[in-house]
C-alpha cells in the first residue's frame, strides 16, 4: 500500500510538478516590501506617540517657537530631489548603463547627505537653545520620530555607498539589480514617511 | 486517482503555467519596470502637492486654521498616493497581488494605531483635565 503510494507520488511528481523549470519569482522583492510595511508600523507608533504627547510642552517651547519652516521646506526639497534622481538611476539601470547608474546614485547620495546635514543642524540648534529631547514630552516625541526617520536615511546612504562599490566591482548583475530595486523601494518609502512628518509635525505644529 | 483526474490535473497545471507566462514579460525578475514618464509625472505632482501646503502655512493664506489643516492633510494623503503609484510602482498585480494585500493590511493597522491612540488618549485627557491642570501648574 505504502510502497505503491510512494511510487505513484514519485510518478505524479514527475508528471505534473517538475515538467519544466519553475517560473517562481524571487521572493526578495515581496520580502523587502513586507519589511517596509513593518517599518511603516514602527513609524505609525511614533506618529501616534507624537500625536498623544505632542501638546505637552511642560511650560517649555511650543512648535511655533521652535520650527523654522524655510529650513524644513529646503529639507523637503532635498528629499524630493533625491527621489527623482534615484528614479533616474533606476532608469539607467534598465538601460544597462553602469556608469550613469553610479552617477545618479552619487547625486542621490549627495541630496541624502544634505538632508541629514540640515536635520543635524536643526537638532543641534534646538539642543543649543535648551530644547533638547529631555525638555518636554513634546520634544522627546519629536526627536524620537524625526530622529528615527533621519537614522533610516543615514542607513540608506550607507547602503547606497555600499551599492556604488558593488556596482563598480561587479557591474549590473542580477544580484546588484535586485539590491538597487530594494534600495529604491526603501528610499521612496522614506520620502513617503517624510510627507507625514512635514505635514503632521511641522506644518500642523506651526498652525496650532 | 483515475487517468481522467490525472489528465485534468495536468491540464490545470498547464493552464496556471501559461497564465504565469503571460504576465512574465511585465516583471521577469520581480523588479517593477520604471518609466521616465512615471517618475516625471510623480515628481511634478509631488512638487505641487508639497509647495501648496508650505505656501498655505507660511504665507498664512486662509483665515481659518481648521480649513488650512484639512487642506494640508488632504494634500499629504494625495502625495502619499502619488508616491505609492509613481515611485513605489504598487499595483494590484505586482507579486501576484501580495504587495497590495500587505499594503492594505498595513494601512488598516496604521489607521487603528494612530486614530485609536488619539481617540483614547484625548478622551482620557478630557476626563482627567481639571485635576491634571492643577497638578501640572504646581509641578516644576
Amino acid at each position: 500500500m505504502s510502497a505503491s503510494n510512494a511510487v505513484m507520488a514519485a510518478e505524479g511528481a514527475d508528471r505534473w510538478l517538475v515538467r519544466e523549470d519553475l517560473h517562481a519569482q524571487p521572493g526578495t522583492m515581496l520580502g523587502f516590501w513586507l519589511y517596509l510595511m513593518s517599518d511603516c508600523l514602527i513609524f505609525a507608533c511614533l506618529f501616534a506617540m507624537y500625536g498623544v504627547v505632542g501638546h505637552n510642552y511642560a511650560a517649555g517651547p511650543s512648535p511655533k517657537d521652535l520650527f523654522e519652516l524655510p529650513l524644513v521646506a529646503v529639507n523637503t526639497a532635498m528629499l524630493l530631489f533625491s527621489s527623482i534622481t534615484y528614479g533616474f538611476a533606476m532608469i539607467e539601470m534598465q538601460r544597462r548603463r553602469v556608469n550613469a547608474t553610479i552617477g545618479w546614485l552619487a547625486v542621490t547620495g549627495l541630496f541624502g547627505l544634505a538632508f541629514v546635514g540640515i536635520e543635524l543642524y536643526e537638532f543641534q540648534h534646538l539642543i543649543h537653545e535648551g530644547a533638547g529631547p529631555q525638555r518636554s514630552a513634546f520634544l522627546s516625541a519629536f526627536f524620537a520620530l524625526v530622529g528615527t526617520h533621519g537614522l533610516h536615511v543615514s542607513f540608506g546612504i550607507v547602503w547606497l555607498v555600499t551599492l556604488v562599490f558593488q556596482l563598480k566591482r561587479w557591474g549590473l548583475t542580477d544580484a546588484t539589480r535586485r539590491r538597487l530595486a530594494c534600495l529604491s523601494m526603501f528610499w521612496h518609502f522614506l520620502d513617503l514617511i517624510w510627507i507625514g512628518v512635514f505635514t503632521y509635525v511641522y506644518l500642523m505644529g506651526v498652525l496650532r | 486517482m483515475s487517468a481522467a483526474d490525472l489528465h485534468k490535473a495536468s491540464a490545470n497545471a498547464e493552464f496556471v503555467h501559461g497564465h504565469d507566462e503571460a504576465h512574465d514579460d511585465h516583471h521577469d525578475d520581480g523588479i517593477p519596470h520604471a518609466a521616465f514618464k512615471d517618475y516625471l509625472i510623480g515628481f511634478l505632482l509631488s512638487v505641487l502637492l508639497t509647495a501648496v501646503p508650505f505656501w498655505l502655512v507660511m504665507a498664512d493664506v486662509l483665515p481659518s486654521k481648521h480649513a488650512t489643516t484639512a487642506i494640508i492633510v488632504v494634500f499629504a494623503i494625495a502625495q502619499m498616493l502619488v508616491h505609492i503609484v509613481y515611485f513605489l510602482h504598487l499595483d494590484s498585480r505586482s507579486q501576484g497581488g501580495w504587495n497590495m494585500l500587505a499594503a492594505i493590511f498595513t494601512v488598516v493597522l496604521v489607521v487603528i494605531t494612530i486614530a485609536g491612540s488619539l481617540w483614547v488618549m484625548f478622551h482620557m485627557n478630557d476626563n482627567m483635565m481639571p485635576a491634571m491642570v492643577h497638578e501640572m501648574g504646581t509641578s516644576p
